[in-house]
């Protein structure tokens, strides 16, 4: 049986079992591998993508469960046209080895949607489920405030 | 050649007495350029194996990989400082494994003595010693080599690119070379003509590039600056390429159970995994099984489902068992005596300080997990790994599937972490041997990250004594002795199949090697006989005995009644002045008066390793609701910063890890087999953990250090000793949350 999937704009067929995780299907089957894995249990964020505009960690959600469209990092932008948000990590120069940082893209583009304007508390309570064992931690902190001030500025 | 390698393989990875045989042996194959790995394609001309000119401008190959250090950049920014590229005319690959590529750093390491007491010769000695790589094909990104490999080759690299291309431009204009100059990936006529580079590939192909002086720092537009990173927008898109993410069609999925004990497998029943959706093979991997599925979700699956019996492990089975081992080889006779100043026995009346320190089992842990992509053909083997050794990996290929290496193509792709865990070949083999299974199909290999625990190359537990006695309000005696299972032996072991003799000096940095001029100091390295299989955790020995070095120097600071963070310059100033240096500058910055209010408390730490003195201070805070690290400044000497937003990032990232650990981190052993599983019981510092940053890097180190390490091993005594400051309770063993009630 198929699964159809509403990614990015584009609609998918899915042949696969109803319990392979939004993750696998992204990566091997649609060929979206910007979604990284990291460990499969929600404990990490590296896998971090929306669903109708909530961060979600794909690896947890089954595609028979998929409640509606799905964005992943590309998404979002792309190297010719990046999201202002992807344009501030640029900016700032957050990335080291890389991995964990589309997984963290997505999670903090969610919370600039919900809070326009966060505070440090909000960054941590919004930020902590996603990990980086390269400490990106004070450059993400300082580019997701910039994005902040770019996207109130562009309003 | 293979003679010379069998030789060198023997004798070069030892000790002085060998090497210095070697350099006067092979001199000649030394300095004998390595051959041009790179083959022009129509229209591209190659004008050395770093550059690579063509139509749509200039392709770098920068032969170290990229694994979050930004080190694409600086070799990049290296380059085109000689070459005069326009930025955004750069593409930059790692390239093929290639003996032009050799590490010119590792063998030096082999040298003697301190790297803060290198003299000009002694320098020119590790040099001369670190070439002999070549004839080793030692490939390998690590030990934080990369800057003082490149800091001239690169820019030698570039200038001779530019020369080439002027002498091209000379001939295609019938002109004399010295009035043409180059500007922005063009040769400039002295009409003011701009020929584009890549107008000069046909004519370029020719020219001998001449050998030219460096240009003057004074000069740089590129070096000493921020560049914008080569791999940031990649990164920030979800475009970078990582070996997890290469695609082809037809290509298939698998992972691996390996076995936990490191000593194999006695059985395994698949029945009810076979037939498991999408599971299109299983494969008995002699130590373990693979599965190869239609997806990688489904191959997991089938891989946890099935029932595989383990043979016992050959090292002790738990955590108590393995630390009584490493304790009763205290006993032992050492292995190394590589620092006795003075006599540690002198009888000098003062306060005798005694400790004895712990450091746990650590894993890695990067963000992706072991992955590598493998096509197999029959006669052809294609290779998509991270990893920090081409040319071994390679090797360990091409010999697992039984082909000539040169039948085997190994890209080396972005890696998401390494810490020194890709510097092992394990992962890459697999998938060579998977793909060998199913040939003609692709395959695609990711561990789970329990498989990645488990199967990690650890940092050893490490115990250490200490005996001090100060006297006056100094330092008059330092004893120490440190025990624990050698990472070089037992990598040595794995990947050359042999033990270089002469003392571990890997053991012992960090503590031995350190600039204090205390009169009477002596370390002595114990080595404990255990098969764990362990492997380079960022910083390596420093990893654990800047640790228990320096916490040690702090209690020996209280007891003297002294400024801890005084007390430590005086140590540095009789002996190295670019370390007091970084320490009398963190205490300016923190604005460190050595008291602190109530609730706050602060510690300083220092270590040199890698080439590069770091002091840091570290505050921390008593909430009411745990205990939670404010602010760390940082202060560093490399010599020279060749980009301070990377060196700057390299810093703050190597305490992070650093603090990861020392706050939270343990790996521990039941039945032979590592416990811990996923990151909720091996976490590491968050977003709402990680402390603000001040960095300042200072430049009177007269050689250029390395920057991926050297901040950690201080990081984890800062932190002891603030806690220590706050609460007044000394903890001699990580990881801290055992002592102390911190915020995870």
């Amino acid at each position: 049986m198929t699964t159809q999937l509403m990614i990015n704009g584009t609609s998918y067929d899915v042949a696969l079992p109803d319990d392979v995780p939004l993750l696998w299907v992204l990566r091997d089957e649609i060929g979206l591998t910007g979604t990284k894995f990291g460990c499969g249990v929600a404990a990490c964020g590296a896998c971090t993508v929306q669903i109708d505009g909530e961060a979600v960690r794909s690896c947890q959600v089954a595609l028979a469960d998929v409640w509606g469209d799905v964005t992943t990092i590309e998404g979002l932008g792309n190297p010719g046209n990046m999201a202002t948000i992807q344009q501030a990590w640029v900016d700032h120069q957050v990335a080291q080895c890389g991995y964990c940082q589309s997984g963290q893209i997505m999670n903090a583009s969610v919370l600039l949607d919900d809070i326009p304007q966060p505070s440090d508390q909000d960054i941590d309570d919004a930020m902590q489920g996603n990990l980086c064992r390269c400490g990106t931690y004070p450059r993400i902190r300082a580019a997701i405030k910039d994005a902040a001030q770019r996207i109130m500025d562009e309003v | 050649m293979g003679r010379i390698k069998t030789i060198a393989r023997r004798s070069f990875l030892i000790g002085s007495a060998a090497i210095v045989g070697g350099v006067a042996f092979g001199v000649y194959q030394v300095n004998k350029d390595a051959p041009n790995p790179l083959v022009a394609g129509d229209g591209e001309a190659t004008l050395n194996p770093f550059v690579l000119i063509t139509q749509d401008g200039v392709t770098l190959i920068a032969p170290r990989a990229e694994m979050g250090q930004g080190v694409q950049t600086t070799l990049a920014a290296l380059a085109a400082e000689e070459l005069d590229v326009a930025w955004e005319d750069i593409t930059v690959l790692h390239g093929p494994p290639a003996q032009a590529y050799y590490n010119s750093v590792f063998l030096g390491f082999a040298i003697p003595g301190a790297h803060y007491k290198d003299t000009p010769f002694k320098h020119g000695l590790r040099q001369q010693v670190g070439k002999i790589g070549k004839l080793l094909d030692l490939q390998g990104t690590g030990g934080s080599t990369s800057m003082k490999d490149f800091y001239e080759r690169m820019r030698h690299a570039g200038a001779s690119g530019r020369e080439a291309l002027k002498i091209a431009a000379a001939k295609q204009l019938g002109v004399d070379v010295a009035e043409l100059t180059t500007q922005d990936s063009a040769v400039i006529t002295p009409d003011g003509t701009r020929i584009p580079y890549s107008d000069l590939v046909e004519a370029a192909r020719d020219v001998t590039p001449p050998d030219v002086e460096l240009r003057d720092k004074s000069t740089w537009k590129y070096l000493g600056k921020p560049m914008p990173r080569i791999d940031m927008v990649g990164k920030s898109t979800g475009t970078a390429q990582y070996a997890t993410d290469i695609q082809m069609d037809g290509m298939k999925f698998a992972t691996v159970r390996m076995s936990p004990t490191r000593n194999g497998m006695i059985s395994y029943d698949d029945s009810i995994a076979k037939d498991m959706d999408g599971v299109e093979a299983i494969i008995d991997m002699g130590d373990g099984i693979a599965v190869i599925a239609t997806n990688t979700w489904l191959a997991i699956q089938a891989a946890e489902a099935v029932d595989i019996t383990w043979a016992r492990a050959a090292y002790p089975a738990d955590t108590a068992g393995l630390r009584a081992a490493i304790v009763a080889s205290l006993d032992d006779e050492p292995n190394s005596v590589v620092r006795d100043d003075g006599d540690v026995n002198a009888a000098i009346a003062g306060t005798e300080v005694t400790a004895e320190y712990y450091v746990p089992w650590l894993a890695h842990t990067t963000m992706e997990p072991m992955t590598a992509t493998a096509h197999f053909t029959g006669d052809t083997l294609e290779v998509w790994s991270g990893n920090q050794a081409p040319t071994a990996t390679r090797d360990a290929c091409a010999k697992a599937v039984g082909l000539d290496p040169a039948q085997v193509t190994l890209n080396t792709t972005m890696m998401g972490g390494a810490f020194g865990r890709r510097g092992e070949s394990d992962f890459s083999v697999q998938a060579a041997l998977i793909a060998k299974a199913m040939p003609n199909t692709p395959i695609r290999m990711t561990w789970s990250r329990e498989e990645d625990i488990r199967n990690d190359f650890f940092r050893p537990a490490i115990v250490a004594q200490f005996r001090g006695v100060v006297q006056d309000g100094k330092a008059a005696i330092v004893d120490g002795k440190i025990a624990g299972p050698s990472v070089f032996h037992i990598s040595s072991l794995r990947q050359q199949g042999s033990i270089p003799p002469g003392p571990d000096r890997l053991h012992v940095e960090g503590a031995a090697d350190q600039p204090y001029g205390i009169p009477n100091f002596r370390i002595a390295g114990h080595l404990t006989d255990m098969d764990v299989p362990l492997g380079f955790w960022r910083s390596v020995g420093a990893s654990a005995n800047g640790f228990m070095l320096d916490t040690f120097i702090d209690e020996m600071a209280h007891a003297a009644g002294a400024d801890p963070l005084q007390f430590r310059l005086d140590l540095a100033r009789a002996e190295h002045a670019p370390s007091a240096a970084v320490i009398e500058a963190v205490g300016d910055m923190s604005g460190w008066t050595g008291s602190t209010p109530d609730g706050i408390g602060r510690g300083v730490a220092f270590t040199h390793s890698f080439g590069t003195p770091v002091a840091e201070v570290i505050e921390v805070e008593d909430t009411g609701n745990g205990i939670k690290i404010n602010k760390c400044w940082i202060s560093a000497d490399l010599g020279v910063v060749l980009d301070p937003s990377i060196v700057e990032a390299q810093m703050t990232s190597g305490v992070i890890y650093g603090l990861s650990a020392a706050m939270q981190g343990e790996i521990t052993f039941s039945d032979g087999i590592a416990e811990q599983e996923n990151f909720y019981d091996y976490d590491a510092v968050r977003m709402h953990t990680v402390p603000e940053f001040e960095v300042r890097l200072l430049e009177n180190n007269p050689f250029i250090g390395g920057a991926g390490e050297p901040s950690t091993p201080p990081s984890m005594p800062a932190l002891g000793n603030a806690l220590f400051d706050l609460t007044g309770t000394r903890a001699r063993e990580l990881p801290l949350i055992k002592t102390f009630d911190l915020i995870l």
